[in-house]
């Protein structure tokens, strides 16, 4: 394979993405856009709100003992029988749309965050040995990521979740089957350059174990740009979670994500009660657009060749 | 140069054999596909008949065993349920999918382009900023709900464009294709914006990027310095090198345009592969979902040759090799 | 850009624009479901048969109410306890212009079973008949081993193609060269997964259609068969979905035509393993008796649920509370059972008296992607169940799965939503798969292996007995018998619901069938 950049999240650094300043520089640049630092607060509140879901919410959305089927499909500000108010309406089964959102992002938030973690992990530690070792085992690991990233994410997850079925963890295997060989490809690129550096024929000249050099040395250095391929891959995995979802194949109706709550109201929307598909998917947005808001910054931030 | 795709193919060829074991496996897993589609009042006997001629009553190895030896001679099996070759089936809808996949590429290419080098060459202006927020949306808003939203505002509030379906057939240098009448693109309109919109925000950013990167390099300020007009820098010189990794990118994203043509197919009942690949997955129709897959890995391994290919005639900088490290 | 423009033109002036389409007398119907072919013989799947209803005749045909009319033929009866003689109507052309004689039934009962590769044959609707006769072109005797009264509903499935035909492969069918029939259309043409074009048979034998060219467009997706209505693409949907059934009926360009379906959605219930899989104890551990063998716990559920709660929230009005397989006036319906009434008290007393004061846990499955809002109900009934002490999980699959894993021989689940049509019309079709005791052409669907040999009895009683009275009244009380011991829990029949644009009529059909030669202008 012919060395190419070949995915968005790769037009990035591809040459030593070394910060050469230290985090306060690295602070004040994030805050030079108004948007990214909007994005970043957007996020937090989001994650924040996500954390303490319970506490917030009026109704546990996901026990369906709670849920009054009599109370269903009430418009914004009805009075629910259990005694609090719809804000956000409710849904076909009684649930509260409001408490449905908060719970929703948590599960949305989880899988993305979580299939983005391991699939960092996985990609991450698969693209280090490739640079480190190279020869087959690179050749060997490399063609298995050419391959993966040459089956669109969606048909893969699609076929997965046929196999698999649905659930949460089965949902973020695919997710995680998915995202893996970007990580990979983009630590093995930066790995490359930095192999080549100094410090790591030191670290060899003073016979470290390969794992120290590896982990201790060469992953700390890859980190920028897998910062920025983490956070587009956590909007990425949030957004393709709700189409699989959408298509009927993600989490169980029990339990619904953002994607869920769209997908449940979507059939809603020729029939006036936008509520039920309108609210989650305002939600859904404003955490992709946050993600990516940040994502767009570091990418910029991390980027050296656009630093001035 | 041949070496290098020579290699490239047998090791597809690999690939395509260990993922249809995967995905046979896989199906196979799942369960016995004929309760899916025999009618419930069929008695024991007829279950027994149709498995049998199925011949989803022999080890699953030996049913592995004959599907390989047949799709080495081609034959990759017939449908359970339209009793059609598989590959007849697919390729009878790969123009509607390929047509829409093609009308969503150029939407992404003739809108992303300028305004992703407008964006790059005036970063900090309104429309520069509007641009790059406006691709952020792009990026963040999912598909389906975009489908059902142009639906409701076009097809059902404002009447402009039809709601789903594909159009009139028309002849376009000699293909049968609904791009060649007024009534098949008014069809089009709506699922290419849709399935485009993703791929445009990308476009966008890559020829921002483009710009942002090319601007303060050498051979722009020489050009300029050489006195020559702004424009004819930006639109020659600059615009080649922009379009190098575009061509790169489009060209490998052209899968996953297929791929994600499924949710916008089953929005629009576009009557395209996608569509296919959903409903044979809802009948556990192993054929046509092992052909599907064969077919697009297919499809990509091959675009992505012709990928590298071009990219090395572009950029003489790039060796065609395999992965060294 | 002319038909766009025609349409925008639609959007503004509904009636006036109607009035030129209804001149051009073009039709396009939106359909919900997929057809995998033309082949009248190759699938027993009700879109299939749906689409042959245009193209080809049977020798009965079944009204909108599945009651038995003359088709190619216009009489029946049983001359002895094992033979039948039907009468063929005269003067019946083919689309190609041969005539239609008793040689063509022959050639179609033989190509019924013979069709190769058939995922789903229609041998089990021909299987009964020994033997047959032809004494004239235009008299057939079919000979049965054993007294079939089922026989002319059976018939009334099976479409006649000619015998040119006898040997054409399903592709041919597909292609149109074999779609040669009696019926009321001609085949034009068939875009696999798009869509079914169809001309009006000028030389047909019964009412004349009032469509010159019909085009049947596959549209699976609800939201956008109802926005292809909004937008005056087509002209009638079928299968209105239960969300926008509201909205339709207020809408001044749509009318709307609805019936009750034959359709009952019920819970099957593991009446036959001594540990069933899906039943637990409140901690999650497997519990060691299978609860739901006891006719009581199997009532209680019954009683658990709240039928019009189900009905008014989920179905939003589209179907009736059931208590029984086929709703009253179906031939063998009885006018005795009566949705079981909502009392968890109730369900609570019997459950204790079954020895499970405290409940038990239990798992609950069922598709998501076959039946008008089917996880909705399943998750509508879960807490249900959890008020009345049962501890209930909700598990939604798609159908290819729930129907691979809850089947023979996986039997994976407890208790599991399902539906089932009465093809025939008649309640020997529920009866005979859901609740006789599997065995040969008994119980295909009974996927909760209830077995009761007194039912099993009276149906076979009542299925050797020509004699359509005292045939009804044997159905009634095995039906009685079963629902009664709670055999599986009836919770609602469908309603049909058909909207079309203004001006527009549809014959509302029990059978879900969407037929153009009864759509016609309205009156």
């Amino acid at each position: 394979m012919a060395t190419v950049a070949t995915r968005p999240d790769e037009i990035l650094p591809s040459a030593g993405a070394r910060i050469e300043s230290p985090l306060r520089r690295f602070i004040s640049d994030f805050c030079e856009s108004r948007l990214a630092v909007a994005g970043l607060v957007g996020f937090m509140s989001i994650a924040l709100v996500a954390v303490v879901a319970p506490l917030l919410s009026p109704q546990n959305p996901y026990d369906l003992n709670q849920l009054d089927i009599l109370d269903g499909r009430l418009p914004p500000g009805s009075e629910a029988a259990a005694g609090f108010t719809y804000w956000l309406g409710s849904d076909d089964q009684g649930r509260d749309m409001l408490s449905g959102i908060f719970y929703g992002l948590r599960i949305s938030l989880g899988v993305g965050v979580a299939s983005a973690a391991i699939a960092l992990m996985l990609g991450a530690a698969m693209g280090l040995i490739s640079a480190y070792f190279g020869g087959k085992v690179d050749t060997l690991i490399m063609r298995v990521v050419d391959i993966q990233l040459s089956f669109p994410a969606i048909l893969v997850a699609l076929i997965l979740l046929a196999v698999l079925g649905q659930g949460t963890g089965k949902i973020i295997i695919a997710l995680v089957a998915v995202q893996w060989a970007y990580y990979a490809r983009t630590v093995r690129g930066t790995a490359l350059v930095e192999r080549r550096k100094e410090y790591i024929e030191a670290a060899r000249c003073l016979a470290l174990s390969n794992t120290r050099i590896l982990f201790r040395h060469l992953l700390p250095n890859c980190m920028p740009p897998l910062i920025v391929v983490g956070t587009v891959q956590v909007a990425h995995a949030i957004a393709l979670e709700a189409t699989l979802s959408f298509l009927g194949i993600g989490l169980p109706i029990t339990e619904p994500s953002l994607g869920l709550l769209i997908a449940n109201g979507f059939e809603y929307l020729l029939s006036g009660k936008y509520w039920i598909s309108f609210f989650p998917g305002v939600a859904l947005l404003i955490t992709i657009v946050s993600i990516n808001l940040v994502g767009d910054q570091l990418r910029d931030v991390l980027n050296p060749r656009l630093q001035k | 140069m041949s070496v290098f795709i020579i290699r490239r193919l047998i090791q597809s060829a690999l690939v395509l054999v260990v993922m249809s074991l995967l995905v046979f496996v896989g199906i196979y897993a799942i369960g016995n596909p004929v309760e899916i589609f025999i009618a419930g009042d069929a008695d024991q006997a007829e279950r027994e008949r149709v498995i049998a001629a199925l011949g989803l009553d022999r080890p699953m190895w030996e049913q592995y065993w004959l599907f390989v030896r047949n799709a080495a001679l081609g034959d990759l099996g017939k449908s359970f349920i339209f009793n059609q070759p598989a590959l007849w089936l697919i390729v009878e809808r790969m123009p509607a999918t390929l047509e829409l996949a093609f009308s969503a590429m150029l939407i992404a290419v003739l809108l992303g382009i300028p305004l992703g080098m407008y964006a790059g060459y005036r970063p900090d202006s309104f429309a520069g900023r509007s641009i790059m927020a406006g691709s952020i949306l792009g990026f963040s808003l999912p598909t389906f709900w975009v489908g059902l939203m142009l639906i409701m505002i076009f097809a059902v509030w404002l009447g402009w464009l039809p709601s789903t379906g594909r159009g009139e057939l028309g002849s376009l240098f000699g293909i049968r294709t609904s791009l060649a009448t007024w009534d098949g693109l008014a069809h089009v309109l709506m699922p290419a914006v849709n399935l485009a919109l993703f791929k445009l925000s990308l476009v966008i950013r890559l020829a921002r990027a483009g710009m942002r990167e090319n601007l303060p390099m050498d051979y722009v300020k020489f050009a300029r310095a050489k006195g020559l007009p702004t424009r004819r820098v930006i639109f020659v010189h600059v615009f080649k090198n922009i379009l190098i990794p575009i061509v790169t990118v489009l060209g490998l994203e052209t899968g996953s345009v297929i791929a994600f043509a499924v949710v916008t197919e089953t929005i629009f009942a576009w009557p395209g592969m996608g569509k296919l690949i959903i409903d044979s997955i809802n009948n556990l129709d192993r054929p046509v979902i092992v052909a599907y897959l064969l077919i697009t890995v297919s499809m990509f391994v091959i675009i992505n040759l012709v990928v590298d290919i071009l990219y090395s005639i572009l950029d003489p900088r790039v060796r065609l090799a395999d992965v060294k490290g | 850009m002319g038909r766009s423009l025609s349409r925008f033109a639609l959007g503004a002036f509904a009636a006036a624009a109607f009035a030129a389409g209804a001149a051009a007398q073009d039709l396009t119907i939106g359909l919900g479901a997929n057809v995998t072919s033309i082949d009248p013989h190759f699938h027993n799947l009700s879109p299939n048969s749906n689409i042959a209803a245009h193209i080809f005749d049977r020798l009965v045909h079944q009204d909108e109410q599945q009651r038995l009319q003359p088709g190619l033929a216009t009489e029946w009866k049983a001359v002895d306890d094992t033979t039948w003689e039907f009468k063929l109507r005269r003067g019946v052309k083919f689309h190609d212009g041969s005539d239609f004689t008793a040689a063509d039934v022959l050639a179609t009962l033989k190509r019924v079973p013979w069709v190769p590769n058939s995922p789903s044959s229609f041998r089990i609707y021909t299987q009964a008949i020994k033997s047959s006769e032809t004494p004239d072109p235009y008299t057939i005797l079919f000979k049965t081993e054993k007294p079939y009264p089922l026989l002319p509903v059976d018939l009334s499935t099976i479409n006649i193609v000619s015998d040119k035909h006898e040997q054409s492969p399903t592709g041919d069918f597909n292609g149109g060269s074999a779609a040669i029939g009696t019926g009321p259309f001609k085949f034009v043409e068939y875009v696999p997964g798009d869509r079914i074009v169809v001309a009006r048979n000028d030389n047909y034998w019964g009412a004349k259609p009032h469509w010159q060219k019909v085009t049947l467009k596959l549209i699976t997706n609800n939201a956008a068969r109802v926005a292809a209505l909004l937008a005056g693409d087509v002209q009638i949907i079928e299968a209105v979905p239960s969300v926008d059934y509201a909205k339709l009926k207020s809408s001044t360009n749509v009318a709307i035509w609805q019936v009750t379906s034959n359709r009952v959605i019920y819970l099957h219930v593991d009446s036959f393993r001594d540990q069933t899989p899906m039943a637990t104890d409140k901690q999650g551990a497997l519990l060691p008796k299978n609860p739901l063998k006891d006719p009581r716990v199997r009532k209680a559920l019954s009683k658990a649920i709240n039928r019009p709660a189900i009905v008014d929230r989920v179905m939003e009005e589209l179907a009736i509370p059931a208590g029984g397989l086929l709703p009253e006036g179906f031939f063998g319906a009885s006018p005795k059972l009566k949705p079981e009434r909502f009392d968890p008290e109730g369900a609570r007393k019997l459950l204790t008296e079954a020895g499970y004061p405290n409940g038990f846990g239990l798992t609950i499955h069922g598709p998501n992607d076959r039946y008008p809002n089917d996880e909705k109900i399943l998750q509508a009934i879960g807490p249900m169940f959890s008020r009345a002490g049962i501890d209930t999980k909700v598990v939604t699959l798609p159908w290819a799965t729930f129907a691979a894993q809850g089947s023979n021989p996986n039997y994976a689940f407890s208790v599991m939503l399902v539906g089932w049509g009465s093809g025939t019309g008649e309640i020997s079709s529920p009866l005979r798969s859901l609740i006789a005791t599997v065995g040969p052409g008994r119980g295909a669907s009974n996927r909760g292996r209830y077995s009761n040999p007194k039912v099993d009895q009276l149906l076979e009683q009542a299925l050797a007995t020509v004699d359509d009275g005292k045939r009804e009244k044997l159905l009634q009380e095995a039906t009685e018998l079963a629902i009664n011991d709670t055999a599986l829990i009836p919770l609602h029949y469908q309603i049909n619901v058909w909207a079309t644009r203004k001006g527009l009529q549809y014959v509302p059909r029990a059978d879900e069938y969407t037929l153009a030669q009864f759509v016609t202008p309205a009156k």
